[in-house]
């Protein structure tokens, strides 16, 4: 089952989620074994293939590295959400086919290590450790296309 | 009701004639500023998708600055491919080692920001050239490899916020001040997603650089943009500097244009600021942190590593020493002539400082003045995030320049004004 990992912090940015000491890469594998490690330099390690991210207001702010999301995808997880997030890191996520969800409360809501099932196009968090299921805007249709289509290039060449 | 500038810029290269707060809009772009992090990614992923094209070779800037000269093998590479999709697409306007700089400082010293324009670049500080009555937002690879490609992208018309600058700047607070003093009031997400003009006679007795520090660090306060009107400054500016000389839209906003929110400030009550690890929203005034003591000084960046801002720096130093070790870097090659040329660089000698070749260098961590663990840096940078400048134990002080050189003088956080 999918795990929650639960960073109760506002403002993680995005020099927590991939320093820059190692942007002189922007190979994926590379930057994944990175992912969070001036945040918690254990997460590479406990993170498994297709787990979540949970933070509070404000993830991803600073810079427009892109590199911020190829690491967390790189990582194998599956979306960060979070109470709220900076705006170019959501716009990159998206652009990336990267699913992000936006909850207010997020991290008091979900508890770390809780085993969690996303429906991003109904808005639908359900939490399976605690039985219960937590309502979120879903991403707006062009979004949800974008991430479908696996990123903005892909969507683009599509049409 | 009426618009405010950015509304009236973007529905402008919508074509339309009006834009509403929340609308989704494509705009045409003026210009698109590239450089050595976050392109090399874009043109790789414009090449998988067989859009190896850009819309315009005139209309895209392309420096590398970030880890300026090369820091190692994996960055040289990164170099490399940026300089052959330059030239293999002929980019007229192409800034490498030698020319390169800074980019925020290096575009518009060289005249590439207009008023009335769009613009957009893969890095989040873009937002400095809303100074000039431009839109100007960061983007990230994806967003950039869309835009080389076709020269339009997508926005949400963002609200707007106001800032009225009211009074008078004391002597030894600067622009740099009154940019922490409004995120330290706002906080790093005050203005998430929303445009944030400036206004008042604190700014209108501003120069362009001076103002570029402040719509530099919107960001920092979530802002998708920063935006201020233009005056004669602005004008006598551009007429200095600017590339082409076709006539330039002057926007202003509307009496009734609609704003989120009006934060006023009295800017004769400010003092010189610092702004604490790990946000830069934890400004305090100089005299709550003094003696704080410090193992480094970092005087440079697209904040403030421009000329005035070496020459307050060198005011403050001359005829004294560094107590703690002090890098400055100015921003661009010009830069680092004027300040030879007028005598700064003996200065910063005779005080103990060492100056570098323009890079962004070490106020990202990139090199050129790492922090170990457990040291703390007083730095006229952006950010203080945890491990900005280093390790992620050690810790970055936002000040001015005039108090970082104070800094730099006592070895800790320090007043500007008794040196002044």
């Amino acid at each position: 089952m999918s795990k929650a990992h639960v960073y109760k912090r506002d403002h993680i940015n995005t020099d927590e989620i991939i320093p820059a000491r190692y942007l002189n890469t922007d190979n994926e594998q590379e930057l994944a074994r990175h992912c969070l490690e001036d945040l918690d330099a254990q997460f590479v390690k406990k993170v498994r293939p297709g787990d979540f991210i949970v933070g509070g207001d404000d993830f991803g702010c600073g810079s427009s590295r892109e590199h911020a999301v190829w690491s967390i995808r790189g990582a194998k997880v599956a979306a960060v959400i979070a109470g709220s997030f900076a705006r170019i890191f959501y716009r990159n996520a998206i652009n990336c086919g990267f699913l992000v969800v936006e909850l207010p409360g997020a991290a008091e809501r979900i508890a770390d290590g809780d085993e969690l099932e996303i429906d991003a196009k109904n808005g639908k968090l359900v939490d399976r450790t605690r039985g219960k299921t937590l309502d979120f805007t879903p991403l707006p249709d062009f979004a949800l296309r974008i991430i479908e289509d696996g990123g903005l290039l892909a969507h683009i060449t599509k049409k | 009701m009426g618009m405010t500038i950015t509304e009236k810029i973007l529905a402008g290269h919508s074509g339309r004639q009006s834009v509403r707060p929340g609308q989704l809009i494509n705009a045409r772009l003026d210009v698109i500023m590239c450089h050595d992090v976050t392109t090399p990614a874009a043109i790789t992923m414009l090449r998988e998708k067989g859009l190896d094209r850009v819309f315009d070779r005139e209309k895209i800037v392309v420096t590398p600055d970030h880890f300026q000269p090369a820091k190692d093998v994996a960055s040289a590479e990164l170099h490399q491919r940026l300089d052959t999709w330059c030239r293999q697409h002929g980019i007229r306007y192409y800034y490498p080692l030698g020319r390169a700089g800074v980019c925020h400082a290096l575009l518009p010293e060289q005249g590439h920001i207009r008023p009335g324009e769009v613009i957009v670049g893969g890095d989040s500080h873009t937002c400095t050239y809303g100074a000039f009555g431009a839109f100007s937002t960061g983007v990230g690879s994806t967003d950039l490899a869309a835009a080389l490609a076709t020269g339009e992208t997508w926005f949400r018309v963002p609200e707007s916020m106001k800032f009225v600058l009211h009074g008078r700047l004391p002597h030894g607070v600067y622009s740099k001040d009154v940019i922490l003093a409004v995120i330290g009031r706002i906080g790093t997400d005050g203005a998430r997603y929303r445009a944030m003009e400036f206004v008042g006679p604190a700014l209108h007795e501003m120069s362009m650089e001076a103002r570029m520090t402040i719509t530099n660090m919107v960001i920092e306060a979530g802002g998708k943009n920063g935006i201020m009107a233009v005056d004669e400054v602005t004008r006598a500016y551009l007429e200095e500097h600017l590339k082409d000389r076709r006539e330039y839209t002057v926007y202003e906003s509307d009496a009734d244009a609609g704003y989120a929110a009006v934060e006023e400030f009295d800017c004769s009550a400010l003092e010189p600021m610092a702004a604490l690890p790990h946000l830069p929203s934890n400004g305090k005034p100089i005299g709550a942190v003094a003696g704080l003591k410090m193992d480094q000084c970092y005087i440079g960046s697209c904040t403030n590593g421009r000329i005035e801002d070496l020459r307050i720096a060198a005011s403050i130093l001359k005829g004294r020493k560094a107590a703690i070790r002090t890098i400055v870097v100015p921003a661009t090659p010009t830069v680092w002539k004027q300040a030879m040329d007028e005598g700064l660089f003996e200065i910063f000698y005779q005080a103990g400082c060492v100056i570098s070749a323009p890079t962004c260098g070490a106020c990202l961590g990139g090199f050129m003045g790492i922090l170990a663990a457990g040291e703390k840096c007083v730095s006229t940078t952006n950010r203080n995030f945890v491990g900005r400048m280093g390790s992620p134990k050690s810790e970055v002080y936002l000040a001015s320049p005039a108090t970082a050189a104070a800094s730099a003088i006592e070895g800790k956080l320090a007043d500007p004004r008794k040196y002044l």
